[in-house]
């Protein structure tokens, strides 16, 4: 039988990685107690798992979920996460604007596209950007739609990307994208403004949650990829003075609608 | 040359320059400000790195379960993964991929792997054109050099000078603004991004859980490489593995914090797989190459393992004296500063190396900036403790051996001191020239005259 190169590499590293595991390693912080267990299937129970009262096991939390009162924090109540993500945008130089209803949400869109001068649109079939792109179309700009596919070249020429998101994340000013839900990988990436249709409600305090929130809704079907957006494109790779749009967008709009 | 010389070499030229020691400084200070500022933004950032040290010491001490769980998932979603033992085996794995799509140019995110193993160098012989299009690494690759820092590749130069480059490369007009130097880079990168075939990604973390890997950056040139070319490639070490998704919410503001001073970083992106049914766009196949090349031997070495746990964030270079002085190319390596002299020895050999062990003054700056806590200066210590063990040094054992018997023995202590009264000063005749004994020491050090009467003689005028 020819022996495939390729597993033979495979099963050689996981060899090698074996080998080398059977003498074990310190844990880190010179003698520190664990946080909490490293509890994921394949390990060993851990040092720090331990029984409760009733002799149950305790469920141990990984050390990244109790490391999360150590993060920067979210807030609380609506009130503190709102102020975090306007803080945040407001540093990160993301427009955020809010509006009481769709209309007038809408009336805001054809201003700036007057504004910019748009030139063309870019955007996918969703609840929010349906109903934007129907009150834009007055102005009967060119406008590319997406879902199942499209021209590369014609995005380019795009003024402005029009997507929904799946949250916005209070800690960090962060808007979650993926390529099921908000019209792709380069939607969000390629035209020069990037506009963000959302709603209230879509506000989570922080990373973790955003995280629990898209494996619930998408495990194990996951789509092939899922973005944090934080802030416009940005480098600092030229003696580190920040410069906006370095490939992605420069401008970054979060539309906040009821 | 052998890799010391030439770093002592352009060490002592570099400690020299005034503007690159200025440079830097600039930089760097403007980092700590930074980084400060969002240090304060923890509640208790000394726990945050004692969970994440605890994290990657559970995915690197259990790294075979871990690999095989995030291989199997990418499988499961039609990624093709390549096992690489070498560096010239993930360099075939990518050219066979090239070769086999008929590639014509390639544009590549960021990715100190690619550096490690030379892969630029590999694909444009075979007549492939490759373009870096993260905007440091753009700069570094048009002067024909390798990134300076594995952060901020084109930190030691200037805006004239990139200026001047782009003029003479690109044929723009010079400028002495930063946002117009970027924008001349972003359209000729865009065309790039729109033509090439095959687009080529590093990776930060990859997520056995849910057999992602998730790419951290912040200009956007990462998730269009990963959105428009036809074929994508990511090329990662097999280190990079985290057990589960909801780490990433620990690891991602650690790393740009420690990093770079921000909250998070501008892009963060877990990629699962090619172009899904029903998706508008994104490569029609993925190949992940998991490259080993010798990581498996720093795993085998329990008191340095944790040497693994890396997340190639920067902080330790940052912070490094050495560093800060000497600059990233003195290293002469893809991995500088601290983590690179710890990793290089093990990953390229002892032998060769061992000269990076030297390369520290031993404050501990790295260990105490490192967001996943390796006990960084410790681990250069052992270096210079294994390479005398490998390969003792005999001039020095002897030396130190004479040493030990003149200092166990009192008359020989007292009559090694009178020589060395008598003689100190013809000493004067032949400082600094080639007869010289003690020329390393004293080409840049004074010489303080030896005390006319040691104390135990001025106690004894006492009684
Ligand atoms: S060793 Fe620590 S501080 Fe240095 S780059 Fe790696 S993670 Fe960052």
């Amino acid at each position: 039988m020819v022996e495939d190169p390729a597993m033979s590499a495979r099963e050689d590293i996981l060899g090698r990685i074996r080998e080398a595991l059977r003498k074990p390693a310190p844990f880190p912080g010179h003698g520190h107690a664990p946080t909490a267990a490293t509890t994921h299937s394949p390990a060993p129970p851990p040092a720090g798992a331990r029984s409760n009262l009733h002799g149950s096991p305790v469920i141990p939390l990984r050390p990244s979920v109790a490391a999360r009162p150590w993060l920067p924090p979210g807030g609380v109540t609506p009130a503190e996460q709102w102020d975090r993500f306007r803080t945040a945008s407001t540093e990160l130089k993301t427009a955020v604007e809010e509006f009481d209803s769709a209309e007038a949400a809408h009336a805001r869109l054809r201003e700036l596209a007057g504004e910019q001068g748009w030139s063309g649109i870019a955007s996918h079939r969703a609840p929010l950007t349906d109903a934007a792109l129907s009150a834009l179309s007055a102005l009967q700009l060119p406008t590319l739609l997406t879902d199942g596919g499209y021209p590369v070249n014609d995005m380019e020429k795009c003024s402005v990307g029009i997507t929904e998101c799946d949250a916005l994340v209070a800690q960090t000013g962060s808007i979650l994208v993926t390529s099921r839900s908000t019209g792709g990988r380069a939607l969000s990436v390629l035209p020069p403004h990037h506009l963000v249709l959302a709603r209230r409600a879509q506000l989570v305090p922080d990373l973790g949650t955003a995280l629990e929130q898209a494996k619930a809704r998408y495990a194990p079907h996951w789509p092939s990829m899922i973005s944090f957006i934080t802030g416009p494109s940005r480098t600092g790779d030229i003696e580190r003075i920040l410069v906006l749009g370095a490939h992605g967008p420069k401008q970054l709009t979060v539309f906040l609608l009821p | 040359m052998t890799a010391a010389h030439q770093f002592l070499e352009q060490a002592r030229r570099i400690t020299r320059d005034l503007r690159h020691r200025g440079l830097i400084q600039t930089a760097l200070r403007k980092y700590e400000v930074k980084r400060d500022e969002k240090k304060l933004a923890f509640p208790d950032w000394e726990s945050a790195r004692q969970a994440a040290a605890e994290v990657k010491w559970d995915a690197i001490n259990h790294l075979d379960s871990y690999l095989e769980e995030f291989v199997a998932r990418l499988e499961a979603r039609g990624t093709r993964v390549h096992w690489a033992s070498t560096a010239a085996e993930a360099r075939d794995a990518i050219l066979g991929v090239v070769r086999d799509r008929k590639a014509k140019s390639i544009i590549k995110s960021k990715a100190m792997t690619a550096e490690e193993i030379h892969l630029n160098d590999a694909l444009e012989k075979e007549g492939y054109e490759v373009v870096e299009s993260d905007l440091g690494e753009y700069i570094v690759q048009l002067r024909h050099e390798p990134p300076y820092h594995i952060v901020f590749p084109a930190m030691h130069l200037t805006r004239d000078e990139i200026s001047d480059l782009f003029h003479r490369e690109l044929g723009s007009a010079q400028t002495r603004e930063p946002e117009e130097l970027t924008m001349i880079a972003r359209r000729v990168l865009r065309q790039k991004y729109i033509t090439a075939d095959v687009g080529i990604t590093g990776a930060n973390f990859a997520v056995a859980e849910t057999g992602m890997i998730s790419i951290t950056e912040n200009e956007g040139n990462a998730r269009l490489t990963a959105a428009l070319p036809r074929t994508m490639i990511t090329l990662l070490g097999i280190e990079k593995v985290i057990p589960a998704l909801e780490d990433l919410a620990l690891f991602l503001p650690m790393l740009a914090t420690a990093g770079a001073g921000q909250t998070l970083t501008g892009y963060n992106t877990m990629y699962s797989g090619p172009r899904q049914p029903g998706e508008a766009d994104g490569p029609e196949e993925w190949h992940v190459v998991l490259l080993d090349n010798r990581r498996t031997e720093l795993l085998a070495d329990p008191e340095q393992r944790d040497a693994l746990h890396c997340i190639r964030c920067g902080a330790c270079l940052n912070v490094c004296p050495i560093f800060r002085n000497v600059g990233g190319h003195t290293y002469g390596t893809a991995y500088s500063g601290p983590i690179g002299s710890v990793i290089t020895p093990h990953l390229r050999g002892l032998k060769d190396w061992k000269h990076l062990s030297g390369a520290s003054s031993l404050c501990g700056a790295c260990t105490e900036a490192c967001p996943v806590k390796i006990d960084l200066h410790h681990h250069l210590l052992q270096n210079r403790r294994n390479a005398v063990v490998e390969d003792a040094p005999v001039l020095e054992r002897l030396a130190y051996r004479l040493f030990a018997v003149v200092a166990n023995h009192p008359t020989l202590w007292q009559f090694a001191k009178e020589l060395g009264r008598t003689f100190q000063p013809f000493h004067r005749w032949i400082l600094r020239t080639k007869l010289d004994p003690a020329k390393a020491w004293t080409a840049t050090r004074d010489v303080p005259p030896m005390a006319e009467m040691s104390f135990k003689e001025w106690w004894r005028t006492r009684q």
